[in-house]
């Protein structure tokens, strides 16, 4: 299921669209992440505040939105693009893969709620495909 | 049996008693078909899915939208007893219909997904775990009966 050049438009175009909330959009996943699938908490024991909105999960979702900017950029390429932080991920913070799939649902769910009229069925797949080949990208190097 | 809050109980009795079934129905259905495409291997007498446009102008589909959400509606009204209530259905939908059972998993993420787009700022991360709590229990029992 890999990216058509028909997915790249429209991912580009869409971004282009909802990059200026892109803050909002990663604490709002995130927050929404802890809460739905509470399991994920594991990940940040070492924070002091896993509520929706804290500073922390507002920091955490644009950090994770710059990596979501840089996987845009380099969409041609998304596995050497991401290369360093594919590396991060399988050395140091080793994220159960299966983590990717479910924030990538939150951020469909975020996308859905701030950008209804955009985030129509066409959006919707190329998006979905998207976040799953960043996923893919990022558990490159696991083994 | 599940455990449902007070809070779980009122978001889906609300969620559920201010949706149009008939939009929400087959905008959910039309989506599904559309993100997953082998979805489509179900509804091979639909006529025109060629792309997204067909897919979300066909009456068939949205005739079909419709039927699947008051389905979900009995669930709604049988909070206690969701495995049971669907038992029936369960068999339909392995027995006659043939469905792999992980097609419920994908539907329920896109009625999440439309929902999300209907509701917006009112659908918190609360509500959005009661209605995933909801749709979870609902598509285990859809997928009980299986053998």
């Amino acid at each position: 299921m890999s990216l058509t050049a028909k997915d790249k438009k429209m991912v580009k175009a869409f971004w282009a669209k909802v990059a200026g909330k892109a803050e909002d959009i990663g604490c709002d996943a995130l927050s929404r992440m802890l809460v739905v699938y509470p399991q994920t908490k594991t990940y940040f024991s070492h924070w002091k505040d896993l509520s929706p909105g804290s500073a922390p999960v507002r920091k955490h979702g644009g950090t994770i939105m710059g990596g979501i900017s840089l996987a845009v950029a380099s969409i041609d390429d998304i596995s050497a693009g991401l290369l360093s932080l594919s590396e991060l991920h399988a050395f140091q913070l080793r994220v159960d893969p299966a983590n990717f799939k479910i924030l990538s649902h939150n951020i469909l769910v975020v996308l859905a709620v701030l950008f209804p009229k955009d985030f129509n069925p066409e959006a919707h797949v190329a998006m979905d495909k998207f976040l799953a080949a960043v996923g893919r990208a990022l558990s490159e190097k696991y083994r | 049996m599940v455990e449902w809050t007070d809070f779980e109980r009122a978001t889906i009795q609300s969620i559920f008693s201010k949706m149009d079934y008939d939009d929400v129905g087959p905008a959910a259905l039309s989506r599904c078909l559309v993100v997953y495409p082998w979805t489509q291997r179900y509804f091979g007498n639909f006529g025109n899915l060629y792309n997204a446009a067909a897919i979300q102008g066909n009456p068939m589909v949205a005739a079909h939208g419709k039927t699947v959400l008051r389905g979900l509606d009995r669930a709604v009204k049988n909070m206690d007893d969701i495995k049971a209530t669907y038992a029936e259905l369960s068999v339909l939908h392995s027995e006659k219909l043939r469905v792999d059972p992980d097609n419920f998993r994908l539907l329920a993420d896109c009625l999440t997904i439309v929902v999300a787009a209907r509701m917006g700022a009112d659908f918190t991360a609360d509500v959005q775990r009661a209605f995933q709590k909801f749709l979870a229990v609902v598509v285990s029992s859809l997928g009980r009966q299986y053998h």
